[in-house]
């Protein structure tokens, strides 16, 4: 084997000088949470990097329901994947229908909707809860899971339309013109060689409006009060109200949280990378 | 409608199914859902709230709240000084992941994550990270200085500062990724050109690089502003806006109006950013839709 020169040492030795701060930046504050979902209660707060005892009693406490911040931990967790479902479904069924629409059937005015929708993307979204609060109050629809789902849909769609209507744009249009010789009617075009070839960006955006609506926070605790209908972060956020927090629980919720996003992240990471970020910005 | 064709002579123009298309009626049915959407909660919720915040007496009682003009300086300090971070060492990182070493495809993987867990477990996480008493970080400095270290979440400034890292830490990877891809559409061959003829790293990133990039970073920039102002977490979750609220920013501050039942001070101190939001938002727009 032959050796490095003294130029390719000190190459990698510079990137090793950016790559481990870069690590220790991404990972200490999940690590602390894990931390802290692995410590008895007195290792939590000693301040160790490795717990002398490390358990898995807290997963048990919460897995058991066996705390009173926890006693609706199922049911929450149950809201939020529900929700997120739905959010996943809803957003696409809208944004691939306007898509198509704009994209392929070049409807009048399509140009028009895809600006607006666009509009809403740049309202900052903490700007947009304000009167979306009082809105979904005026419908009836506050505590009720259809606020948050209608809410997350609205976020979600202008993002979804705008990507899918940019891959829509690359198909070309001589596959939709050889369908209507063949006597396709407009819906067999959608279906049969529409969606087919869009389903790459469709995993896309599903998988970007689910865990939009999953790791929701604001809208979800704004919309949402009732004990059995939050979501779970709001649950996490409601753990705060105590001087007391148990602290440990409250991140191995967390960590029991994040892991389902981390995981759909990783499964799906290949179509959102390239899907999300070409339709972010086009450069 | 009718169609004058000769003299008082009118008639009924063709009805609108006839002049339509098939396609394009289905065109119209398949748009439907979504502009139902659109007209129920974007178009209805900012009409009625901006018809909530006309009263003047709103914008008066907002400039006496000391609070509000504080979270208009943190507003900008969190724009200017935050953004211009992150983007930067976002630029910076783009070039170290664009670097083919296996090790460095492993750590981009990794890197991703603050992006794609949500934000409240590891948030909370920095908070408690930041605990002047039982915090990790406090105890190290006791540790190695024998001395207490400082109360992180009780001097504003301080606290601000902790919330754009936070900030800064949920959105980093984002924005690293999509710079990379920017970085990668350059062509090889003009730093193959620049090698031969001896540039330095400097004038590689100076007249290959930054040109080529230029327009990508200027637009992800603006787009980071705006999404930036909408975000709630990063000082709500690290703060609460304390201590003694002097570490709000707009977004929180329209929420912890929204709290207080103040429905129409809360619009209009939304209201008060848009003069800021709204050139950006055109600029975007205009960017986007060439």
């Amino acid at each position: 084997m032959k050796l490095p020169s003294l130029r390719e040492v000190a190459t990698e030795a510079r990137l090793l000088l950016i790559g481990i701060p870069v690590f220790l930046w991404t990972m200490i504050p999940i690590y602390h949470m894990f931390l802290f979902a692995i410590s008895p209660k007195e290792d939590a707060f000693s301040g160790k990097l490795w717990p002398d005892h490390p358990t898995l009693h807290n997963f048990e406490i919460v897995f058991k329901q066996q705390h009173y911040f926890l006693r609706d931990f199922y049911v929450q967790f149950w809201n939020s994947t529900v929700i997120a479902a739905s959010v996943g479904v809803l957003t696409l069924f809208i944004a691939t229908a306007a898509a198509f629409s704009i994209s392929r059937l070049k409807v009048p005015g399509g140009r028009m909707v895809l600006n607006l929708a666009l509009f809403t993307y740049f309202i900052p979204a903490a700007f947009l809860a304000v009167p979306m609060y009082r809105t979904m109050g005026n419908y009836g629809l506050l505590n009720n899971h259809w606020s948050l789902i209608l809410a997350m849909v609205t976020i979600a769609s202008p993002y979804a339309i705008w990507v899918l209507k940019q891959a829509s744009d690359k198909l070309p249009v001589e596959l939709d013109e050889a369908a209507v010789m063949d006597g396709a009617t407009t819906l067999q075009i959608f279906r049969l060689v529409y969606l087919p070839l869009m389903m790459p960006s469709l995993v896309a955006i599903g998988t970007y409006a689910v865990l939009l609506a999953w790791n929701e926070y604001l809208y979800a605790f704004l919309l949402l009060s009732n004990d059995r209908e939050i979501t779970l972060p709001v649950a996490l956020g409601n753990f705060l109200a105590a001087d007391d927090s148990p602290w440990e629980l409250l991140m191995t919720t967390g960590f029991i949280y994040a892991l389902p996003p981390a995981a759909v992240y990783y499964a799906f990471r290949r179509y959102m990378v390239g899907g999300l970020t070409a339709g972010a910005v086009k450069s | 409608m009718a169609i004058t064709l000769s003299g008082d002579q009118a008639l009924p123009g063709p009805p609108l199914s006839s002049r339509l298309t098939p396609a394009q009626v289905w065109g119209i049915v398949l748009l439907a859902p979504y502009l139902l959407v659109f007209l129920a909660f974007v178009v209805y919720p900012v009409c009625y709230g901006l018809w909530l915040a006309r009263a003047p007496g709103n914008y008066v009682a907002l400039y006496n709240d000391p609070i509000f003009a504080r979270a208009a300086v943190n507003t900008l300090i969190f724009l200017v000084i935050g953004i211009n971070i992150k983007m930067l060492i976002a630029l910076f990182l783009s070039g170290f992941f664009a670097v083919q070493r296996p090790w460095i495809k492993w750590l981009s993987v990794i890197f991703i994550l603050p992006w794609a867990v949500p934000s409240i477990p590891t948030i909370l996480s920095v908070r408690f990270m930041l605990n002047p008493e039982w915090g990790v970080i406090n105890h190290l400095i006791f540790s190695f200085t024998g001395d207490d270290g400082p109360n992180w979440l009780n001097d504003p400034t301080v606290a601000l500062s902790m919330a754009i890292g936070v900030h800064i830490w949920k959105s980093l990877p984002f924005w690293t990724l999509i710079l990379i891809t920017g970085r990668l559409a350059i062509s090889h061959d003009l730093f193959e050109a620049a090698e031969v003829d001896g540039a330095s790293w400097w004038q590689k990133f100076r007249y290959i690089t930054w040109p080529s990039m230029q327009t990508l970073y200027v637009t992800c920039t603006l787009l980071s502003m705006i999404w930036t102002l909408g975000d709630f977490n990063s000082v709500y979750l690290l703060t609460g806006g304390g201590p003694a609220d002097l570490t709000h920013v707009l977004s929180t501050l329209g929420i912890r109006y929204l709290r207080l039942d103040q429905l129409s001070l809360a619009m209009a101190s939304i209201v008060c950013a848009m003069p800021f939001v709204l050139p950006l938002v055109y600029f975007m727009m205009k960017r986007l839709s060439r």
